[in-house]
This record gives structure tokens, C-alpha cells and sequence, in this order.
């Protein structure tokens, strides 16, 4: 390919595309949603995930999750060493299926939410979240 | 029991019936990851709250099962309908077998 | 042709991140009472600076509503601990720090003014060095470590209940020659990297310093609750922290050094609300 400067830009934007995308679910991310979902088919639907597009800091990031009928919702973290984070049970005197914590992120990746809903199917989101390195060494 | 451990929740004092009120809930603790190497290179032990649950009147609010990716002072924001008049009870179960209490009245008016 | 692209990719990346400067916002806390955390400049810092603006301004979104609200504050657990301690007796004098203060909201006014000149002492004396003076002098008490658990536990608690002042630290009369110290040292280059503090927090604030933000180095936050180390950080701590960043031997917490540029620095955030504690990364 000749260096041409719009060839160079393309090349860098492409490397940043790269650089920038998610690591891949993990097998032990994998096994998480298997064990939690018994093997069922996972779709899309009636669940929202809300957490910061940029992280200030991995060590505590606010995270929401939400559903309209959800009976239960495991958060999965597919980029940390232990991919899960926590599940949540909603009993019969949550006023909505809607929880939110603060939670670590060993580095930018794919924080996960897969709901187990009412009539027994299985639905989930994602957010990909950056993960800043502070100013001075930290 | 882990050192300096203390809970503290935010719930209104009053509610009508049948209203939904929003939790806040925050415990202090470490929250030791066990991913982690001490000066000498050796592992520090997992040492954490597992679980948390929330009940009004003995009725089921939130259950909830934590992992060490759950931050240092975990922290909990819920919704909970009041049916009547009775007491919010908050309970933390830590890795070594400590269970942290709270409990919060409301009143209905 | 490589370096060529990482000289563009270099570029591309800088290009994508917005914009470093402080954000416009307002900083309400329990939705009652609004801090100024944007302020017309010190006369003394007129040279280098129209306005004074709280690091609070130079913080995330999520950040800054953490601060917003005291439960969502993590660092009211300490203040918590620290209301405990004010109320137990120690020492030899059977006394707790509510004895003679009654309650913590009776210290509402005197973080703004710290560091200040003990006249008695014949010493410029910071918080944490009068709160230690109590302990020694009239409870018969151990003192505290600087900056350690206990003692910036306390710092805070005195800080919260101040909270909405306006930071007013005197810099004339006999604080003036601590004062000139402290900012002798705050423009002094320090370290292998040969940076003053002034470098950063005057030159170049409101730039990014890798991924994060530059802030004016303002410390009426102080102490800050800290995301990265998930506890209080006193504003010593903070000093020896970037002196070491500049690869220096530091000076230490509750020197005579860093009791000077504390009061300097202070100085310089005159009539920014104090924050204290507040949430940073």
C-alpha cells in the first residue's frame, strides 16, 4: 500500500478500531451464562444496562441495572480475572426489577447484564466501558 | 468480624400505603479480592460480603449475591413498595461467617 | 512508514478525546446548599489566574454526583468514625473532644481558616496539628500520625460541618513568612522530570495528563475520598504523591515543608466553598 496521508489516517483509525474493540467473551464468561441460563437460548429485549461510556477509575464504577419483568439479573464483568460481579434476586416487594451498585474493572471491557424474566426466558445487555489510566501514575 | 465494619441505609421515615420508596444502602468493608499479593508476593485472601438481602415485614425486598468485582463499601440503590407500616430489614453476610444487621422503621401517613 | 502512523495514530487518539476543560455545572449538595466552586482569583494570584476553579469542576459526571449527595459519599463513612472518636473520652484527663467543643457542628467555621498561626504556640499550625495539640494538652491523649486513619477521619468530620464556607485562609501578619516558604516551594522544580507544581496546576491545567484531567491543584476538597484507593487522603499525602511523580525525594507528611505549601496552596483557593470530604479519582 503506498503511504498516501489519507491511506495513513485510514490505517490509524483502523488501528484505533482495534485497539478499541472489547476483549472476546471468555470461556469463563461463557460458563457463567451457562450455569445461570442452564444452556437456554439467550435473546434481546426487556433489559437495560447503564454504565459510564469512560470509567475515571476501575477500582469503583456506578453501574444500573433495569427490567420490567426480570425475576432475577446476573452482572457479569467478561474482561475481569473472575468474570462475575453479582446477581440479583427480586423479591415479591421490589417496587421495580431495578438495582445499582459500584463495581471494578480490571481494564476497558464488556460489562455484561442477563435477566431471567418472567415467562422463563433469558435476555441480556451490554455496554462496553472505557477504563481511564490515571494522570500520574495512577 | 472484619474490623470497622458499620452498615448505614437511607429509607424515608414516612410512606402511604402502597407506595414505593427508594433504598440506599452502604456497609464498610474491604472487600478483599483475593486477587491480590501482599509486599512479600503472597496472596491476600478473599475476604468479603457474599450476600446481601433486604425484607419488609419478612417479605422478600431484594436478595442479592455479591463477588469480589463489587467495589470496596459496597453500595445498593433498590425500590421497595410499603405495604403498610412495619420495619425494613437490611442483613450482610460476610466471608467469615459475620452477619451485620440494620433495621429502619416507616410509618404510613 | 511505521513511525509515520503512530505519529498519526498519536494524533488520531488525541483528537478523540474531548475537550479537558472544566465542565459547567453547578455543584448542589443534598440538594440544599450550593458551593462555589468558580471564583474570582485571590489579589495575590491575580498574575497567574482571573478565576479559581475546585478540582470537582475537572471531574466526570458520575464523580461529581457522588459527591453531590452524603449517603452517595463514600467519604462520610469516615466522617461517621470520626464523629464517634469526638465523643469518647481518652487520656489521662477524662476528657473527649465533646467536652469542651460540645457538638461537631460548633467547629462550622474553623477548617476555611487552617493552616493558621498559633500565637501562644508561637507556631503556623495546621488542623490536624491543633487537633493533635487538643489531644496532647488538654486530654492527656496520645497524638495522632499525620495523615494517618484517625486523624484525617477528624479532618474531614471538621471539614463537612464547614462545608459551603468560603476557604479563607490568612497569608499576612505572622503567617506571611510560612506563606512566602510555601510558594517559594510551590514554583520550585523538583525531580529527575524537573517539575514544579506550578508546572502542571498553573501552566497546564484544564489539558489532559495522559487519560485524566489537569485541575488547578486546588485543595479546598481536602480530604479527598479517593476512587483509586477507596479512602481519605489528606492534602500532605497528596503533595508527597506528585513530588514522588516527579521522581524526587519527598518531603514528608506534617513537615515543616508541606505545612507551608498547605498553607500556600490553601491560599490560592481563598473563596472557593470548602469540600471537604470530597470524591476524586
Amino acid at each position: 500500500m503506498e503511504l498516501t496521508r489519507r491511506n495513513a489516517i485510514l490505517l490509524g483509525a483502523s488501528a484505533l478500531l482495534v485497539a478499541g474493540l472489547p476483549i472476546h467473551a471468555t470461556a469463563s464468561t461463557d460458563d457463567a451464562i451457562a450455569a445461570f441460563t442452564g444452556g437456554a437460548e439467550v435473546g434481546e429485549g426487556d433489559i437495560t444496562l447503564t454504565a459510564p461510556e469512560i470509567a475515571e477509575n476501575g477500582n469503583t464504577v456506578p453501574i444500573e441495572v433495569s427490567s420490567e419483568t426480570a425475576v432475577e439479573i446476573m452482572v457479569l464483568a467478561t474482561g475481569n480475572p473472575t468474570p462475575a460481579v453479582a446477581t440479583f434476586k427480586f423479591g415479591k416487594l421490589a417496587a421495580s426489577r431495578s438495582a445499582s451498585t459500584r463495581i471494578r474493572l480490571a481494564g476497558t471491557q464488556d460489562v455484561v447484564a442477563i435477566a431471567k424474566l418472567e415467562d422463563g426466558s433469558f435476555v441480556q445487555a451490554t455496554s462496553a466501558v472505557k477504563v481511564t489510566i490515571g494522570g500520574c501514575g495512577g | 468480624m472484619a474490623s470497622g465494619v458499620k452498615p448505614r441505609v437511607k429509607v424515608p421515615k414516612k410512606a402511604a400505603a402502597g407506595d414505593t420508596v427508594t433504598i440506599k444502602t452502604l456497609i464498610s468493608h474491604k472487600m478483599e479480592s483475593g486477587q491480590r499479593k501482599d509486599s512479600d508476593g503472597n496472596v491476600i485472601p478473599r475476604s468479603i460480603i457474599n450476600r446481601f438481602t433486604c425484607e419488609f415485614n419478612g417479605e422478600n425486598v431484594v436478595d442479592i449475591t455479591l463477588e469480589p468485582a463489587i467495589s470496596t463499601n459496597p453500595y445498593f440503590e433498590f425500590e421497595a413498595v410499603v405495604p403498610e407500616a412495619g420495619a425494613f430489614k437490611f442483613t450482610w453476610y460476610d466471608d467469615d461467617g459475620s452477619v451485620y444487621e440494620e433495621t429502619k422503621e416507616i410509618a404510613i401517613g | 512508514m511505521k513511525i509515520l502512523t503512530g505519529a498519526l495514530l498519536a494524533t488520531v487518539l488525541t483528537a478523540s478525546f474531548v475537550s479537558a476543560d472544566p465542565v459547567d455545572d453547578t455543584l448542589i449538595l443534598n440538594e440544599d446548599i450550593t458551593l462555589v466552586t468558580r471564583t474570582a482569583a485571590p489579589a495575590h494570584l491575580s498574575d497567574a489566574f482571573d478565576e479559581v476553579m475546585s478540582g470537582w469542576l475537572f471531574r466526570g459526571t458520575e464523580t461529581r454526583a457522588m459527591q453531590a449527595d452524603d449517603f452517595d459519599n463514600p467519604g462520610m463513612i469516615f466522617v461517621e468514625k470520626a464523629q464517634e472518636s469526638w465523643d469518647t473520652v481518652e487520656g489521662t484527663e477524662g476528657k473527649s473532644c465533646a467536652s469542651c467543643h460540645d457538638g461537631m457542628e460548633s467547629m462550622a467555621g474553623v477548617k476555611p481558616t487552617y493552616p493558621k498561626w498559633n500565637e501562644e504556640a508561637g507556631e503556623m499550625r495546621t488542623l490536624q496539628m491543633q487537633v493533635n495539640a487538643c489531644r496532647t494538652e488538654r486530654m492527656g491523649a496520645e497524638a495522632w500520625g499525620y495523615d494517618k486513619g484517625p486523624a484525617i477521619n477528624m479532618e474531614a468530620a471538621l471539614s463537612s460541618v464547614s462545608r459551603g464556607l468560603p476557604m479563607n485562609v490568612a497569608i499576612d501578619g505572622p503567617a506571611q513568612s510560612t506563606w512566602e516558604m510555601g510558594k517559594e516551594l510551590y514554583y520550585t522544580r523538583t525531580g529527575q522530570l524537573e517539575l514544579s507544581c506550578a508546572n502542571c496546576h498553573e501552566d497546564n491545567y484544564g489539558k489532559m495528563i495522559r487519560a485524566d484531567h489537569l485541575s488547578q491543584g486546588q485543595i479546598n476538597g481536602f480530604p479527598v475520598y479517593r476512587l483509586k484507593n477507596t479512602k481519605l487522603n489528606g492534602s500532605h499525602s497528596r503533595f508527597k504523591g506528585c513530588i514522588r511523580d516527579t521522581r524526587a525525594e519527598t518531603y514528608k507528611p506534617g513537615s515543616a515543608e508541606f505545612i507551608a505549601l498547605e498553607l500556600y496552596v490553601a491560599s490560592r483557593g481563598n473563596g472557593l466553598s470548602v469540600e471537604g470530604p470530597s470524591v476524586r479519582n
